[in-house]
């Protein structure tokens, strides 16, 4: 019995190596340690075996069942592996073909720029305001010291409705507006971006329609020095912490004195390129100390309060910052220039 | 304005910088210098020479054989100009000589003769032709008889002079003369300035005798001044007026009116000069014209005026434009011999409604318009008077007949060294103070630290405290203003409720695979009134055009954004860009008037337009073309971002394909549409199949919630149903649904359809729609009996409402 069990054991093992797939080894265990299988049977004979030779028997019997088991498991882990393998070969993809596109979209460059420039005030403590396109003519000039006749209103050329109402020229009627309604009873200090609109024939560098940033803080005591500060501070956020600005003397009506402000070329940074006009300055914005008839008219007393106010255009300003050539590509809408600004 | 910077050295020493940096000392101190530029270049190896002789070239009909004088030799030169003469002084370039364009010369032969140089012309010397005086402009040049023999043409021709211009600002007019200039660089330098004399002998004639003025139009002509001189001699001016002018920009003519140029430029003073025999009497009368009265003026134009023009007239009729331009009966001619000068101080205003009115703008009109000096009104006819002495053997009679209402008065401004540190933020004493308006050349009384500032009237744009205070602020220079942020209380910036949810649309349509355009608001009128929303429409009484477009295509305000967005698709489609996905939030402009007598509303909107291919991946042949749903796709996810229920119906809007187009509906109010653009107008546009929406904004805004409000996690599981139902074709899903939500009472949570069909299996005429419901109570877990009932409840209301059954 004892050879009997041996050779079973051997013959086992034998079929246990040679099997390739989870389906012959299933076999293999039903044939062998399954409830009709040999050792089954040869440990249903043991009661013809003496009481010395049962143990003995029962227990080389256990053992060489152990061993097929074990050998059965060891195998199966191998088959399991080897077929898991085998699975992930035939899953394996070209991972250099491209990916199933999701459609993207963005801002217009100019939005960007508006909002890159209103957070940048909302963390100088100002508000943003906006008011309406078509405007009055008092609000568009009047209030802002360019009464009726004045030659200043050459300088923009509008587009006129009727002889009251036209499409505003700037975004400063929301200044006045706003001034008007708090009627000198508060400070103000708001930033208001908006579309303008003037007479000019749309070429590389003028455009009918554009986007105007127009700055307002009337106080107590403001200063031309905070104007310089104020401004020195959007300059460096907005175009790098190395920009220099630099403020001349110009004409605005609403606005005495009058500055422009330039900062230094970051092409050449100062040193005179194309780019600045050999001049290492690029003119960026017009602002100035509110002028006292503006502030009168709106209901503030020029004694008792002053206030800086400053325009920009968004177009000049991602025109520099962006190398854009033409100011037209803002308004065109070419889905190839505006995909170039989507990130921006 | 020109300047030429020999000429401004008349008056003060600038020699102390290079022109680059006076042109940014200028620059930086208020008068933008909008450039540099050579006027010509300096010559070199060219001298003044003598016309000995002027033969005709034995070989050749049309040159010349000359032998020129150059100081220390003669050389024999070969000309081809018509005007060369014998005892002309010339501008001869010797041989070795470089002209501008790099064009050498040489010795040479020239049919077979021998030629040693070039006699040069004034554009061959760099000179621009528009600037050179007609009688040289096909020719040589001609120098004036004294003109010294070998000298460097260079400086007699002002070949080195640098012109700086300068970009003024209207309140700077004062910077229209070289006077004014030159104050300014004195100020911005520090550097004493040398004025003109204008000293000169008179006739014991007098000019009273000769000539009466009477001025009607007191108001529009404070001052008129009438000046005569006699014997005038036309010829050329000196060279050096010539030079400046063409420096300046000018052509020059003769000495009269070169000297009347001269003296604008110089004074800022416009001067008009009469030929006093033509002048048809012996009187001067200005008034206004009369209602269709004519006048030729100067250009050989005849114009009708009117009573809002100022005329100079001799008593009967109009012979000059007041400020504007000339009669062509006065004008000076090489036989005048007696002129009327007239030096005015016109009404600005006047002025600038007559140059603007005939288009008229000229050296002179601009000056008037602005306002010129009332000092330098009488002193400008006297330092005409005293060139025309020297330089066109005039002789000038006793006195000036004049008319003087005008207000000599100099502005007193004070200003505080206090206020102004305080408005500057600056740290200046009083004795700075008192130098800034030494170096002005204004004048001033000092208390303390109060200056009482008699502003020159030269400068009429210095009239209240602030104009002072630019003066300060830019002698001292903004660059020593220091940096400060305001002081004033804390304000806590930030965006309004309207600006966040533009915002928050604009990421959330970004996001959807939408990009962002900015169109025009002006339209044309036949485009503003296409594609006009349903609810717009019926709201807006007419479109608002503007009194004077430019142009056609941009004449009226939009009712609509989709046109100008239309248009941009075409464009790119035109440019092989079939794939545009494109929004816009901007306004429209509602009148609700018949005519246009105040503001539009001003509303805004949100519109899009897509084309083409949206969703594409080829290799896996997948491709998806935008079509009704997914547009409706994007504007479902968007309204669920902002958890606002929205409706879809069919619906029929202008422009739009007839079936393939919803309204769309928040609380049972119109707020705009989606659909396909009816293939007509697509047609129109040149666009392929393009599906748009446009929706009312400003709604969104009135009722939308910023904050979301907590709602509990359910814990209990959900049933899902499956139903499918066959209905007639016209049945919509939207009626399906609104029924079943209706009839399957609270506990349905969600309705999704996931299967429309129709075709085999189905009766002609039929469709199957089927629905998933979601069921779910979140109190606890859901029994089938009441699942059950619920279903049932939804076929029998299906069945009654939509003729609905059950799909077998």
């Amino acid at each position: 019995m004892k050879e009997q069990l041996q050779a079973l054991e051997k013959e086992a093992l034998q079929k246990v190596e040679e099997a390739i797939s989870l389906k012959e080894l299933q076999d293999v265990r039903v044939a062998y340690l399954g409830k009709k299988g040999p050792i089954t049977e040869v440990l249903r004979g043991m009661g013809k075996l003496s009481k010395e030779e049962r143990p003995v028997i029962g227990e080389l019997a256990n053992k060489v069942r152990g061993q097929i088991a074990d050998a059965i498991d060891s195998k199966k882990a191998d088959i399991e592996a080897e077929e898991l393998e085998k699975q992930l070969a035939e899953e394996t993809i070209d991972v250099t073909l491209p990916g199933r596109p999701v459609p993207t979209g963005g801002p217009h460059l100019l939005t960007s720029i508006v909002e890159e420039i209103e957070d940048l005030f909302i963390g100088m403590g100002f508000e943003v305001r906006e008011g309406p396109e078509v405007e009055t003519d008092y609000y568009n000039f009047e209030a802002l010291n360019l009464p009726k006749g004045h030659p200043a209103r050459d300088m923009q050329d509008s587009f006129y409705i009727t002889e009251d109402i036209l499409l505003r020229t700037h975004t400063s009627p929301v200044q006045a507006r706003t001034m008007n309604m708090i009627q000198g009873e508060r400070p103000v200090k708001m930033i208001c971006p908006g579309k303008v609109y003037r007479r000019d024939t749309d070429d590389a560098t003028h455009s009918h329609q554009f986007t105007q940033i127009e700055g307002l803080y009337v106080d107590k005591n403001v200063r031309m020095s905070d104007l310089k500060g104020v401004l020195d501070r959007f300059a460096k956020q907005m175009f790098g912490e190395e920009r220099q600005i630099r403020l001349r003397p110009s004409f605005f009506p609403f606005t005495e004195p009058s500055v422009e402000m330039d900062i230094s070329c970051k092409m050449c940074n100062g040193e005179g390129c194309s780019v600045c006009k050999k001049t290492g300055w690029i003119e960026i914005l017009g602002a100035g100390l509110v002028h006292a008839r503006v502030l009168e008219m709106a209901g503030y007393d020029p004694k008792v309060y002053s206030g800086f106010a400053f325009g920009m255009g968004p177009e000049r300003i991602a025109m520099l910052k962006y190398g854009v050539d033409d100011i037209r590509h803002f308004y065109t809408n070419d889905i190839r220039f505006l995909k170039q600004y989507h990130q921006a | 304005m020109f300047v030429s910077l020999n000429w401004l050295k008349k008056y003060v020493d600038i020699d102390q910088l290079s022109p680059e940096d006076l042109a940014e000392r200028i620059t930086k101190s208020g008068i933008e210098v909008e450039g540099l530029e050579h006027f010509a270049s300096p010559a070199n190896n060219v001298v003044v020479g003598y016309v000995e002789s002027c033969d005709k070239h034995p070989n050749a009909d049309k040159l010349n054989l000359c032998q020129v004088n150059v100081g220390d030799e003669t050389l024999q030169i070969i000309c081809g100009a018509p005007n060369i003469a014998t005892g002309q002084k010339v501008a001869v370039a010797k041989p070795g000589s470089v002209l501008p364009g790099n064009f050498k010369i040489k010795k040479a032969k020239l049919r077979g003769v021998e030629s040693n140089g070039m006699i040069c012309s004034l554009q061959e010397l760099g000179v621009e032709e528009k600037f050179v005086p007609k009688e040289f402009a096909s020719g040589i040049f001609v120098f004036p008889e004294d003109a010294e023999i070998g000298v460097d043409v260079t400086e007699p021709l002002n070949l080195d002079d640098i012109i700086m211009e300068l970009g003024l600002t209207p309140n700077r007019s004062d910077a229209l003369s070289m006077l004014g200039v030159a104050y300014e660089v004195a100020a911005i330098l520090d550097v004493p300035i040398r004025l003109p004399h204008t000293d000169y002998h008179t006739d014991e004639e007098k000019a009273a005798d000769q000539v009466s003025l009477t001025v009607e139009a007191k108001e529009q002509n404070p001052y008129y001044g009438a000046f005569l001189v006699k014997d005038v001699k036309i010829g050329p001016s000196p060279l050096w007026i010539r030079n400046y002018l063409m420096a300046a920009g000018i052509r020059p003519i003769n000495n009269v009116v070169d000297i009347t140029n001269y003296v604008l430029l110089e004074y800022g003073q416009p001067l008009h000069a009469f030929d006093f025999d033509k002048l048809g009497s012996n009187e001067v009368v200005v008034r206004m014209a009369n209602e269709g009265e004519k006048l030729v003026t100067l250009d050989d134009q005849e114009r009708t005026l009117s009573s809002e023009h100022l005329v100079i007239t001799n008593g009967k009729e109009a012979i000059a434009l007041a400020g504007v331009m000339g009669g062509a009966d006065s004008e000076v001619t090489e036989q005048t011999t007696t002129v009327l000068i007239e030096a005015a101080y016109f009404d600005g205003q006047t002025i600038r409604k007559a140059s603007k009115e005939f288009d008229l703008r000229s050296e002179a009109s601009n000056r008037f318009e602005k306002g010129v000096d009332p000092n330098r009104v009488r002193k400008a006819g006297e330092r005409a008077c005293q060139l025309l002495q020297d330089y066109a053997g005039a002789t000038v009679l006793d006195g000036v007949v004049e008319y003087d209402q005008l207000d000599y008065s100099e502005k007193t401004v004070t200003i505080w060294t206090s206020t102004i540190n305080d408005r500057l933020g600056t740290n200046i004493s009083n004795d700075q103070m008192a130098d800034i308006l030494r170096k002005l050349n204004f004048n001033y009384e000092q208390d303390g630290e109060t200056f009482t500032v008699y502003a020159p009237t030269r400068r009429q744009d210095i009239v209240i405290f602030e104009d002072m205070l630019e003066e300060v602020a830019r002698i001292f220079g903004y660059d020593n203003v220091p940096f400060t942020l305001p002081s004033g209380g804390a304000q806590a910036g930030g965006l309004t409720k309207q600006q966040e949810l533009k915002r928050h649309i604009n990421q959330f349509l970004e996001g959807a695979g939408l990009s962002e355009t900015v169109t025009y608001s002006l339209t044309s009128k036949e485009r503003v009134t296409e594609l006009v929303s349903p609810e717009v429409a019926e709201k807006m009484v007419s479109s608002v055009s503007l009194a004077m477009p430019m142009s056609e295509e941009h004449s009226t305000l939009r009712l609509s954004i989709l046109p100008e967005m239309l248009s941009s698709v075409a464009y790119n489609l035109a440019r092989k860009q079939a794939n545009v996905a494109y929004y816009e939030l901007g306004s429209i402009f509602i009148s609700k008037e018949e005519k246009v007598t105040k503001q539009p509303d001003e509303q805004l909107r949100i519109a899009g337009a897509l084309t083409g291919e949206w969703l594409t991946h080829p290799w896996q042949q997948e491709k998806k073309v935008v079509d009704f749903f997914v547009v409706k796709g994007i504007l479902e996810a968007l309204f669920e971002s902002l958890n606002i229920d929205v409706t879809f119906s069919q619906a029929k809007v202008d422009g739009m394909h007839p079936g393939r187009t919803a309204q769309l509906f928040i609380n049972d109010r119109a707020i705009g549409f989606a659909g396909q653009v009816h293939p007509q107008l697509q047609k129109d546009y040149d666009l392929k199949e393009t599906f748009v929406f446009d929706i009312n904004f400003d709604y969104i805004l009135e009722i939308h919630e910023n904050e979301p409000k907590f709602a509990k996690i359910p814990r209990y599981p959900s049933v899902t149903r499956d139903i499918a139902l066959v209905v007639d074709q016209s049945v919509q899903a939207g009626a399906l649904e609104a029924t079943i939500a209706h009839a399957g009472g609270e506990l349905i949570k969600d309705i999704q359809v996931f299967d429309v069909y129709q075709g085999e299996h189905l009766a002609e005429g039929k469709k199957s729609i089927a629905f998933s419901l979601f069921y779910q109570d979140p109190e606890r877990t859901l029994t089938d009996d009441e699942v059950e009932a619920s279903y049932q409840a939804i076929l029998e209301a299906v069945g009654k409402e939509h003729n609905a059954e059950l799909r077998g």
